[in-house]
């Protein structure tokens, strides 16, 4: 009984996200309309650690908690690529995982999304010419969106994820968690 | 009623399996094939015609035969007349099947399985027909010999002459207290009809002798726990095509005997009959599902399912001998003609798998599954028959296993009408327990066709197997049109059930065992019904309904091929995929306490440094127990009297003299001194 | 030619309910999560969005692979057609009945597992033996349930079962009834793959039951998996809500009655609703070796009720 008095009086926790424009998102492939109509409102997420120094996934798991609760936007989390649209690839490709990225985004059905995290994804940050990388993400998997930052930002990230699906920026709507534009300026 | 037309079928009948003997034993080649086959074809036909002629006019056919000994009476009456219908499917099966699975045997194997395969199926048919204990008991003995032989016609498979040694051991301690029951039942009128019998007044410990000696008897045949130690021995070393006739038909005979001795013959007796073979049943079912669960030999597997559907029929029995005690025919009746359909259900299903196991093992000449897989691409017909066994085994609507077992179900249901609490207490446990043991038996056979069938194949064996020949092919598929035809025809063969139970004593309410409009009614007042073909239908109109909507509504489909998804890893291999034993792994865990068992692990370290590991080898067993608590001590016994009766055989002459006058002097002081 | 209408009606109303049901206790348990959490519509979308996928097969996987979704579908809506929802007794109540009902959910069980071997992954191969096993294991108590219910009703037929106990109100106050329901609460649990038993929204393979067996589906067969175990969760319910507590039910096709039947199955489908989520909230999940412990209470629960209801009469 103690944890539901907690919960009744912790109350709800979720940020409205902030629609902040940043560089640290690049856009590369604009999803197709098409693509944009299937996706629209629920994407299932497969997260993939291509040799990443794990600062990024701690960051990502903080996707799902209360605070930033990506599920209020239809994103969730699943297990097997054959059940996702959209994968979060991390880490700076190294080699034993070069050929199972591949084979990951091969599982996955049409159409599918990627999006790179971290700086070690775009650039192999501090490990670029390491004997042990084999290239970024780009260079493994077609890439739609890369994510700048060592580690970037939870809502950074849930910002990257609604540009690839080209829900960002939207109309605001503060029922779906999106602080109003107007304010913010403000 | 045209006995003229009966007769005509009996006299093939007599004749076809002869002449099939015969052939096996003079006819090479194809030719003899073919004629061994078609003699047993049309005598199992034959044997269909005659039966469905006695069901279908319900009243019994006569004949006698004068032997040197005694007159041998035969009499078929509409109750021997369904088990003739048993053997008359599966041995038509059976002997299309063993056209196509003889080619490439050697000669002696199939001479012994020819002949012994066509007497057999004379024996099982006149077994049915017998009217006195004499002929009851020399059919009996003609039917354990070709069995016995069918079990010895592999001889050089491994474990085959243990089998048959078993086989043979077990099967006549079992004539034997058919014997004294006999012997005591008629007063050592062997040659009395059973009319007569019916008739003797016996006593309360009388009968009660007789009825134990009846089960065990019959026990022995029909293989429940635990007489059943020779049924996972005996039935996977015989040919397919036997296997399937002994697991489908040979235990029904047990099933027979018993039905006509306690239902027919004897009369209504004390609560405890009903009991006592009611929890006989329970325990058959559960141990026999238990231990077909931890089996990788494809036939074992079967043969200990097997043990689990006997005592499932041995559970309706059991209900119905104790509600004929609480004086409830009716429910006694729906008892009864839940065992008598699930016998024939059953023999279908489990003639089917056989059959099917037979095929599989015939195509990559081994048994074990852990060796198989990926055979529903090699073998598509044969998988798909299988399958279609498999679901029927698994009690899944509209099958035959199903439809039975929901009779079986109803009527148990109908315990709570048993006026003694403490009886009818113990119907729900049999209940739960009858769930348990089927819903085992689903997960059993998810292992047994998912791990043979499915996926990549496990060895070379598998790999290179092939399709069955189209005489094995028929065989199979018409017995899956049986079981198909039976699952949706309860409608048809419930009140013929019920007019040829109404026919024994005590039961004649049975009559009102009725099918409205399709519909299976449990009791016959309309409560507790449903209806298979209605069941189906819906399943079927469902399914065209969501094809036609997903076509006119859903985007149109796309479908790529693709590695199966394991995390990534670089290439799949045969031993990444599960194994028997570690899908029977939790089942095993969960029941650890009964299966107790034993492990063995012995890692082999390089001579220098023990950290180093050369091989590992592990060994589990799970070990019956029945055979460890009861039969081996048995076994100690038997060895230990033979050993001190071989010391009185010194081999001097003049002792086997001394011996023999001995004998005499006792002989003539018994003569001389009783009246 | 009503009676079908009301059968497809029925049948309608369940499959489009159902996805709303998980959608809910989904919602309600992100609140207890103290975050926002999906709509209740989310459920539709990701169907949506799964037929309008592709679908990858294995190269393993043989026809069976492909038509199992279907089978399993087909079944589950075939039994929306004879649980009572919103009107008893239905047309086809004659067809099948309680046990009916349970041997075709374990008929979508056995094609789902075998669906799981056939590509040859191990993670299938593990969800397909624990499947298995927990239906197995929970077969005996919903036998027993079954039982209590019916020497009650004195029949096993669903449209008997609701209207006996509307008849006679105060019976479903007896322990027999009480305990039945507590033991098919359970059962409920582990045939529809929430917590204690199951975690439906794990990650982890080692922890599945259910979701490993269907890990290698895609596209349109997801789809047809998912839908058809949301109404096999709406079917349990409905058994819950109107074979113990069927007040509300419209006895008569009457606009006025069956209104009101829908009110009360929204209502009796909220409350479980709440009850699941705020369960699946508070327990953690069991281990698999522990789950035969939960089920054998189970067991154990329905031969009491069975027993009172014998010792009681």
């Amino acid at each position: 009984m103690r944890l539901f008095s907690k919960i009744l009086r912790t109350g709800l926790v979720t940020r409205p996200l902030a629609p902040r424009h940043d560089e640290a998102i690049h856009l590369i492939n604009a999803i197709d309309a098409r693509s944009r109509s299937v996706l629209g409102r629920a994407v299932a997420i497969r997260e993939v650690d291509a040799g990443s120094c794990n600062g990024c996934e701690i960051e990502i798991t903080g996707l799902a908690g209360p605070v930033y609760d990506m599920e209020r936007f239809g994103l969730h989390f699943v297990a097997s690529p054959r059940h996702a649209d959209l994968l979060l690839v991390t880490g700076p490709v190294t080699v034993n995982m070069a050929v199972p990225l591949r084979k990951t985004w091969e599982a996955t059905p049409d159409p599918k999304l990627v999006v790179a995290v971290g700086d070690c994804a775009r650039t192999c940050g501090v490990f670029r010419e390491s004997y042990a990388v084999a290239g970024s993400v780009d260079a493994i998997i077609p890439v739609d969106v890369f994510v700048d930052g060592c580690p970037p930002e939870p809502a950074e990230i849930l910002r990257g994820i609604l540009v690839a699906l080209d829900r960002w920026p939207s109309r605001p709507r503060p029922a779906l968690g999106f602080e109003d534009a107007e304010a913010t300026r403000r | 009623m045209n006995a003229g037309g009966a007769e005509i079928w009996l006299r093939i009948l007599l004749v076809a399996f002869p002449i099939g003997a015969v052939a096996a034993l003079v006819v090479r080649g194809a030719l003899g094939r073919a004629i061994v086959a078609a003699a047993a074809a049309v005598g199992s036909a034959a044997g269909f015609a005659l039966a469905a002629m006695v069901l279908g006019w319900g009243e019994p056919v006569r004949g006698s035969f004068a032997f040197p000994l005694a007159p041998l009476v035969f009499r078929l009456d509409p109750l021997g007349a369904f088990f003739l219908v048993v053997t008359a499917i599966v041995g038509f099966a059976a002997s299309l099947y063993s056209f196509g699975y003889g080619a490439g045997s050697p000669w002696r194997v199939l001479r012994t399985t020819g002949v012994n395969l066509n007497l057999l199926l004379l024996g099982l048919s006149l077994q049915v027909m017998a009217d006195s204990p004499l002929t009851f008991l020399l059919v009996w003995e003609l039917m354990s010999l070709a069995a016995y032989f069918l079990v010895l016609a592999e001889p050089d498979e491994p474990g085959a002459v243990n089998a048959a040694t078993w086989y043979f051991g077990v099967t006549h301690a079992g004539f034997a207290a058919l014997f004294a029951m006999f012997f005591l039942w008629s007063g050592g009128a062997l040659t009395a009809s059973f009319v007569e019998l019916r008739a003797v007044p016996l006593d309360g410990a009388l009968r009660d002798a007789v009825f134990l000696l009846a089960l065990v008897g019959f026990g022995t045949k029909a293989g429940i726990i635990p007489l059943h130690i020779w049924l996972p021995r005996a039935h996977p070393v015989a040919p397919s095509h036997a296997s399937a006739l002994m697991s489908g038909v040979v235990l029904k005979m047990g099933v027979y005997g018993l039905v006509r001795v306690t239902f027919d013959l004897l009369g209504s007796g004390p609560a405890w009959w009903g009991m006592l073979v009611l929890a006989l049943g329970t325990v058959s079912a559960l141990l026999g599902v238990l231990y077909a669960l931890m089996q990788h030999d494809l036939k074992r597997l079967l043969a200990y399912h097997s043990i689990e559907n006997i005592g499932i029929i041995f559970m309706g029995l059991g209900a119905a001998l104790l509600f004929r005690t609480y004086d409830l025919p009716l429910l006694s009746a729906l008892a009864l003609a839940a065992a008598l359909y699930h016998t024939l259900n059953h023999a279908c299903f489990k003639a089917l798998l056989f059959l099917g196991a037979g095929a599989v093992v015939r195509a990559t000449h081994t048994r074990n599954i852990e060796e198989l897989g990926g055979l529903i691409r090699r073998m598509p017909r044969t998988a798909f028959a299988f399958l279609i066994g498999s679901a029927a085994i698994s009690t899944l609507p509209p099958l035959n296993g199903f439809a039975s077992e929901w009779l079986l179900f109803q009527s148990l249901l109908g315990g709570a009408r048993i006026p003694a609490q403490s009886v009818a207490v113990l119907m729900p446990v049999g209940v739960g327990l009858l769930a348990l043991s089927s819903g085992l038996a689903a997960a059993c056979f998810v292992k047994a066709f998912g791990i043979t069938f499915l996926a990549i194949p496990r060895s070379p064996h598998a790999e290179a197997a092939e399709e069955a020949p189209r005489s094995m092919q028929a065989g199979m598929f018409l017995l899956v049109a049986a079981c198909v035809g039976l699952g949706l025809g309860p409608a048809f063969v419930v009140p013929l059930l019920g007019r040829l139970i109404a026919r024994l004593p005590g039961l004649e309410p049975a009559i009102g065992l009725h099918a409205a409009n399709g519909a299976l009614t449990g009791l016959p007042d309309g409560l507790g019904q449903m209806s298979p073909p209605a069941v189906a239908l819906g399943l079927v109109a469902v399914a065209v309904v969501v094809a036609v909507v997903l076509r006119a509504l859903a985007p149109p489909f796309r479908l790529r091929r693709g590695a199966t998804w394991g995390c990534g890893r670089l290439l799949q291999t045969p031993r990444m995929q599960y194994t028997a034993t570690s899908f029977a792994e939790p089942l095993r865990r969960v029941f650890a306490q009964l299966y107790r068992p034993t492990e063995d692990l012995t890692v082999e370290v390089h001579p220098d440094s023990e950290y180093f590991v050369r091989a590992i080898r592990y060994e589990s067993r799970v070990h019956p127990w029945v055979e460890r608590l009861l039969y081996q001590p048995l076994l100690a016994m038997v060895r230990g009297a033979g050993r001190r009766v071989r010391q009185m055989q010194a081999g001097s002459v003049h002792l086997y003299l001394a011996y023999m006058c001995a004998a005499l002097v006792v002989l003539l002081f018994v003569a001389r001194w009783l009246p | 030619m009503t009676s079908w209408l009301v059968e497809l009606g029925q049948s309608t109303a369940a499959l489009l309910m159902a996805p709303a049901l998980v959608g809910l206790i989904r919602w309600l348990k992100a609140r207890l999560q103290n975050r926002c959490g999906a709509p209740i519509w989310q459920p539709y979308f990701e169907l949506h969005k799964l037929f309008a996928k592709e679908a990858v097969v294995s190269t393993n996987a043989s026809w069976l692979f492909r038509a199992a979704p279907y089978v399993v579908f087909t079944s589950t809506v075939a039994i929306t057609l004879v649980v009572p929802l919103m009107l008893v007794p239905l047309p086809f109540d004659g067809f099948a009945d309680l046990l009916v009902v349970v041997y075709l959910l374990l008929l979508g069980t056995f094609f789902t597992a075998l669906a799981g071997l056939d590509p040859g992954s191990p993670f299938g191969g593990m969800g397909s033996s624990r499947g298995m096993t927990v239906a197995a294991l929970a077969e005996p108590t919903v036998a027993v349930a079954i039982f209590a219910l019916a020497s009650g009703a004195g029949s096993t037929n669903l449209g008997h079962i609701a209207s006996r106990l509307i008849a006679s109100p105060m019976a479903a106050l007896t322990p027999g009834h009480l305990l039945a329901f507590a033991s098919l609460f359970i059962v409920m649990l582990a045939e529809a793959g929430r917590l204690p038993i199951d975690n439906p929204a794990t990650h982890l393979e080692l922890t599945m039951i259910h979701e490993a067996m269907v890990l290698e589906y895609s596209g349109r067969y997801l789809a047809l998996v998912e839908w058809a175990s949301a109404v096999k969760l709406l079917i349990f319910f409905c058994l819950l809500a109107n074979l113990f507590v069927p007040w509300g039910i419209a006895t008569t096709v009457s606009a006025p009655a069956l209104v009101l039947a829908a009110a009360a199955l929204v209502i009796k489908l909220g409350m479980l609703c709440v009850a699941v989520a705020v369960l699946e909230t508070r327990v953690a999940k069991l281990r698999l070796f522990r789950v035969p412990e939960l089920l054998s209470v189970s067991f154990v629960l329905a031969l009491l009720a069975v027993t009172s209801s014998f010792v009681l009469r």
